[in-house]
């Protein structure tokens, strides 16, 4: 790996050898492993600082309570970021299918099981549609993802504040509060089923199917896999839709908990989100991720939290860590990946085959 | 003998610049001919005319004697033409055989594979096979492609046009960043892969394996097919001649 861009050019070069990336070293250039141990250590720290209020199965239900929502964007954020795209418009999405969905069932009376699956279905139409539009200008009209997504940020949750006229929502005794409170399956708590579910199938489409080496394709070099056929904007597309729909689903996660609108409290949801991609290991430059790294991304400041609560810090101490937590991730990871292409590329060769900045 | 693939007449134009000019160029199945001519004489232009990724203002191509349209790459490469760029279009984040099945992924068996699941138990075997075919030295086909030697990649890319290419190959400048060693497997490569019948396309500035490997060497200059020379006949003087316009062929006359 390490061998020199002199000896990289060498005859000896061209035959390593079989086998010389052992699959314990794969494993140790995986960020998302050695997060992992970071996480572990902030858990070990607080089981021993904190006892058994930390360790305890109702922390960590309120742990999985709170991450339910940032785990189903971050499904669609690591599928955009993938593709070297970022969408800072999740939460204020988040917001407007809310809004749609709990307006749809208050029309329609509110508390029946017909109204609330009318409702729900509304809100994922919602976000998938502002989802499309997102890929729609990002791939056809070709303007950068970060510019396009701040203005449906922005126009989202106007247009959210004008349905609504500023006010919130509230949804009084629906089935759907009711799933998001008492139901259990199989021991989980509604909430964190359905994400956990939602994470599950996420994984498998990102890492098992054709629609997934797509979206590594395309983050890694758009214009190779443009070449080979695929069709780069329907498939951009599709992965944006794919986010804004999700986002409409953890849309319907928040009614169900808190049976009310949250038109003010969505600011800083696609920041959260998009930190915990990038804890994960998902590269901003595209072309490399997991899904196992953005759910270990998302634990480490809920675990923070909970931890700084119940050992006594301040919990505002908890946005200054996960600052720092993902500051160091991203600056290891760049270290890392630049010495595993140093004396891989050669010096003689002036071709650059990462064509992205 | 029908060319594999005949072009009359191409013309292109950029803005001002006439990159193709009437360009003609044939090459016959089983036959490797060198595509020559100096910076911006139009071999760049012509490789991307014959694969489908550019709009052509006038002129015919003919594939097996037929007049077709070239409309788009998939096209192309569904002709059993492929093209191994000089910056090697690979995706750098995947590994070898993610890359030579790109955009071809085998579907897993059974239902699965409807959902859009692969197999890739069975494509890393094929990939395995057509790097050995080519005496290709990928050492791990689980690495990323963007932490591999130049010749390593190269190596992918040749490979993974040859695995789909059963018609014709076009092969841009492929020993330009290569180590003599290397070099020396791409040229028998080519070799190799003429033996199977399939035609080669060589685009090269590299004269001495211009003469090495090539049936026919047709020179362009200013966006046009000034000469086509047997390589048994050529000489280096002769090639370099032609491509400055030093010496003068009137069109085909040295067929």
């Amino acid at each position: 790996m390490t061998t020199t861009s002199s000896k990289s050019q060498a005859p000896a070069s061209l035959d390593d050898g079989p086998g010389s990336e052992s699959l314990i070293r794969r494993l140790v250039n995986l960020q998302s492993v050695w997060i992992l141990g970071v996480l572990l250590v902030i858990v070990a720290y607080f089981a021993i600082a904190g006892g058994g209020k930390f360790f305890s199965a109702s922390n960590f239900t309120q742990i999985s309570q709170n991450i339910s929502v940032l785990a189903i964007l971050g499904v669609g954020m690591t599928f955009i970021i993938i593709t070297s795209g970022i969408d800072l418009s999740v939460g204020s999405v988040l917001v407007f299918a809310s809004v749609i969905a709990a307006k749809v069932m208050q029309g329609m009376g509110g508390t029946s099981g017909g109204a609330v699956v009318v409702g729900i279905l509304a809100g994922l139409v919602a976000g998938g549609a502002w989802g499309w539009l997102n890929g729609f200008l990002v791939a056809k009209a070709k303007i950068p993802p970060f510019i396009v997504t701040l203005g449906t940020l922005s126009a989202a949750l106007g247009l959210s504040q004008v349905i609504t006229s500023g006010l919130n929502v509230t949804l009084d005794d629906s089935s759907l509060t009711d799933f998001g409170i008492y139901t259990k399956v199989i021991g989980i708590p509604g909430l964190p089923f359905v994400a956990l579910i939602v994470v599950i199938l996420g994984g498998i489409l990102l890492h098992r199917t054709k629609f997934g080496r797509y979206t590594y394709a395309i983050g890694s070099n758009a214009e190779a896999a443009k070449r080979v056929g695929v069709k780069v904007d329907k498939h951009l597309i599709q992965v944006y839709c794919f986010a804004g729909a999700l986002a409409g689903v953890g849309a319907m996660l928040y009614l169900a908990q808190y049976g009310t609108t949250t038109i003010a409290g969505q600011s800083l949801t696609n920041l959260n989100v998009i930190a915990a991609v990038v804890i994960g290991g998902t590269s901003v430059f595209g072309g490399e991720g997991s899904m196992f790294g953005t759910m270990v991304g998302l634990f480490i400041p809920a675990v923070l939290q909970s931890g700084f609560i119940i050992v006594g810090v301040e919990p505002f101490w908890q946005g200054v860590a996960v600052g720092v937590v993902l500051i160091a991730a991203v600056y290891i990871d760049q270290t890392r990946r630049a010495a595993a292409l140093r004396g891989a590329r050669s010096s003689r060769s002036s071709k650059k085959l990462a064509v992205k900045k | 003998m029908t060319p594999i693939l005949e072009a009359r007449g191409l013309s292109r134009s950029f803005g001002h610049v006439r990159a193709l000019d009437g360009a003609d160029f044939d090459i016959n199945p089983g036959e490797v001919v060198a595509l020559i001519g100096d910076n911006g004489a139009g071999k760049s232009t012509m490789v991307k005319a014959l694969s489908g990724n550019l709009q052509l203002d006038d002129g015919e191509i003919f594939f097996e004697g037929k007049p077709i349209e070239m409309t788009n790459p998939q096209q192309v490469s569904d002709l059993g033409i492929e093209v191994v760029y000089q910056d090697l279009a690979l995706a750098p984040h995947l590994d070898p055989a993610q890359n030579v099945f790109l955009g071809r992924e085998l579907p897993a068996k059974g239902i699965l594979g409807k959902f859009g699941f692969m197999d890739n138990k069975e494509m890393r075997r094929r990939a395995r096979i057509s790097f050995d075919e080519l005496g290709a030295t990928v050492r791990s086909l689980t690495t990323p492609v963007g932490s591999m030697s130049g010749g390593q990649r190269q190596g992918i890319a040749i490979a993974r046009a040859i695995a789909w290419a059963s018609k014709v190959v076009f092969l841009d400048e492929p020993t330009a960043a290569l180590g003599v060693v290397q070099t020396k497997n791409v040229l028998e490569t080519i070799k190799r892969v003429r033996d199977r019948g399939i035609a080669i396309v060589l685009i090269s500035h590299s004269m001495p394996h211009v003469l090495e490997v090539s049936d026919r060497v047709q020179v362009m200059r200013l966006g046009r097919r000034v000469t086509t020379i047997q390589t048994k006949d050529a000489s280096v003087e002769q090639l370099v001649g032609a491509m400055t316009g030093a010496l003068d062929f009137s069109e085909g006359s040295a067929l």
